[in-house]
């Protein structure tokens, strides 16, 4: 009972206060529901960026993958020689290798004209280095000449290209060479590219014919199976010459999450959103954590004088800090999953809601409550029960 | 009949060096259990002063100040605390919690002590309305609740928790001449069954007769007892 007391007295007290004025409460509400808001898509667009930078690499079938080392990131590559990706063949754990060719080219919106630039892919369309079915099932037609596959996914700017594809209208030019696109797939955009577009290693050298097909942007090494991964890139890194870095596929993902955590301003930019949303709420949260210690001062200071301690009163100021932490938190929970679902179908990108973004977000605002509560409670001190005779 | 209130050459003055102004000058008095004591006397004659320091609310620092055998001078916070809570306080306003009904707001008094149950306090704090004549007004909030009435919630909330001693600061002063009266007699009539002390500071000669002694004050100096 002792215990409970302890917490329960005060708390009882915070909640009847709170509930007392409704239109305060409706504010202060409103106050933690913006920061909780503008945490949650912060960090919604921060994982969504994650998570859309490795849907290339994702989708990528193979157990060992060749860059070069300059290369900062997949979307912009530094071409290497092909003939440092067949030297790899010599290991005998490695069943296959592949090259992988990437471009940013831009596409002519059927419809409208206007061109946007997006990821070519080209690739050996008889190798499965894609582990996407649409693409498996289209080797046949990857093989013809100027033949492309698209992105489904794409950004809506390069026009309703399924519709077009029932009504025959599939040519349209990439780099300004006329293509015909003989399917669709899924995959996904990121940061770097509005879209995709895949076609065969032959159609990608006419797209760029400034290109040669010796010189490759990535290499895809299939191992034999039961070959350990870790001991054959271990093995590969000092055959291999020094200017190629080997990745296993957590690897690559993890280098390509990096470029945009690290050396792209983006995760930064986003990193500071969140902060600044959490300054914001504390802000609103301690002014009015502030000014209902100020209104109720002389309650304060009768119940001092009464006999109660200072630090029952700490314990009822952050017992309101909770609440509002927690009354704040659900409506903009809702709100938050509406607006994912919005950025999802308006924006294209994937915005799970997860169980740990939830669990995040809660701890950050409660931090952030508790923060105000602690800068709100000198303000206690005016309550001075000798004042109120 | 023994001393509740023990109050010997005590000094006190507000300010410090050039500024400093002397508010209490050599107050001895002594208050026996149940006795019923008004102070009176004009405005800045020290009254109030006098009564905060009892209340253990201000902190004194010259002559002896015992209130239930506790020393006040030069006393700590936690000290004080302990005597504040076996103290009743009725203020001239009725300082209650406006987000509180009448029977919360006597409540508030017993959740500190916190040996009783939600219903024993429940139960208790509404006999105590009961006795005050608010039986049926349990449940009202102070805004709905006339002036009156709510000095006497005030009164109830002083005296649920079974004070040894009442500290009440002008109770009259913001009800008229017969809600007032009638307060104050059942303040009385209350601390009699209980023999609580009540110490009262008034300038309100209308209720001077329900008093066992009244001491007046004048310039910090006790003029008549």
């Amino acid at each position: 009972m002792n215990k409970l007391a302890w917490f329960y007295f005060p708390a009882c007290l915070a909640w009847r206060q709170l509930i007392f004025d409704r239109s305060k409460l409706v504010a202060a509400i409103c106050g933690v529901l913006f920061a909780c808001v503008l945490v949650f898509m912060q960090l919604g667009f921060k994982d969504s960026l994650y998570a859309s930078a490795a849907s290339a690499p994702v989708k990528l079938n193979g157990d060992l993958f060749l860059m070069h080392k300059q290369s900062e990131a997949m979307w912009r590559p530094i071409q290497f020689k092909r003939s440092e990706l067949m030297r790899v063949l010599g290991n005998p754990a490695v069943a296959e290798v592949y090259p992988l060719y990437l471009g940013l080219a831009p596409f002519k919106n059927i419809q409208t004209q206007v061109k946007r630039t997006l990821m070519v892919y080209g690739f050996d369309p008889d190798s499965l280095i894609f582990n996407i079915d649409e693409i498996k099932s289209k080797q046949v037609e990857l093989r013809l000449k100027d033949t492309v596959l698209f992105d489904e996914y794409s950004r809506p700017e390069f026009g309703p290209v399924r519709q077009l594809l029932e009504a025959d209208q599939n040519v349209t030019e990439i780099n300004d060479y006329k293509v015909n696109i003989v399917g669709l797939f899924r995959m996904g955009v990121s940061f770097a590219a509005d879209g995709n577009v895949i076609t065969s290693d032959l159609n990608f050298m006419r797209i760029f014919p400034r290109r040669d097909s010796s010189d490759i942007d990535m290499g895809v090494i299939k191992l034999h199976p039961g070959a350990s991964a870790k001991q054959v890139e271990a093995e590969l890194k000092s055959q291999l010459n020094e200017f190629v870095n080997i990745f296993t596929y957590e690897e690559l993902l993890k280098y390509e999450k990096d470029y945009w955590a690290n050396t792209a301003p983006i995760g930064f930019i986003f990193g500071f959103g969140t902060v600044m949303g959490w300054v914001v709420g504390l802000v609103i949260v301690y002014q009015i954590l502030f000014t209902d210690i100020a209104n109720h001062r002389n309650e304060f200071a009768t119940l001092k004088a009464m006999g109660y301690e200072h630090s029952y009163f700490i314990r009822l100021v952050f017992a309101s800090a909770f609440f509002l932490a927690v009354l704040g938190f659900i409506p903009g929970y809702l709100l938050s999953v509406g607006l994912y679902h919005l950025a999802e179908s308006q924006m294209y990108m994937p915005m799970p809601m997860l169980l740990s973004k939830i669990i995040t977000v809660f701890m950050f605002i409660l931090s952030m409550c508790v923060m105000a509560g602690l800068l709100a409670i000198r303000k206690l001190k005016d309550a001075n029960p000798a004042d109120m005779f | 009949m023994s001393t509740v209130i023990d109050v010997e050459h005590l000094d006190f003055s507000f300010g410090s060096g050039a500024l400093t102004q002397p508010v209490l000058k050599d107050i001895t008095l002594s208050i026996h259990k149940g006795e019923i004591v008004l102070i009176t006397g004009p405005s800045g004659s020290g009254k109030t002063t006098f009564l905060t320091i009892i209340g253990g609310l201000r902190q004194a620092f010259h002559g002896s100040v015992k209130v239930l055998d506790q020393q006040f001078i030069n006393s700590s916070e936690p000290v004080k605390v302990k005597i504040r809570q076996q103290i009743g306080y009725i203020f001239q306003q009725h300082n209650l919690l406006k987000s509180l009904t009448a029977l919360q707001n006597v409540s508030m008094t017993l959740e500190m002590g916190n040996t009783l149950t939600e219903q024993q306090r429940r139960d208790r704090s509404a006999e105590m309305l009961i006795a005050v004549g608010l039986g049926d007004r349990l449940d009202y909030k102070p805004g709905q609740l006339s002036g009156g009435q709510l000095q006497r919630v005030s009164i109830a909330r002083a005296l649920v928790g079974q004070p040894k001693i009442i500290l009440a600061d002008e109770p009259t002063a913001s009800l008229d001449k017969q809600s007032g009266y009638e307060a104050v007699s059942l303040l009385k009539q209350l601390a009699k069954e209980s023999q609580t002390t009540i110490l009262l500071v008034t300038h309100d000669y209308r209720i001077l007769d329900i008093a066992d002694r009244v001491v007046e004050l004048e310039d910090g100096v006790i003029k008549k007892v």
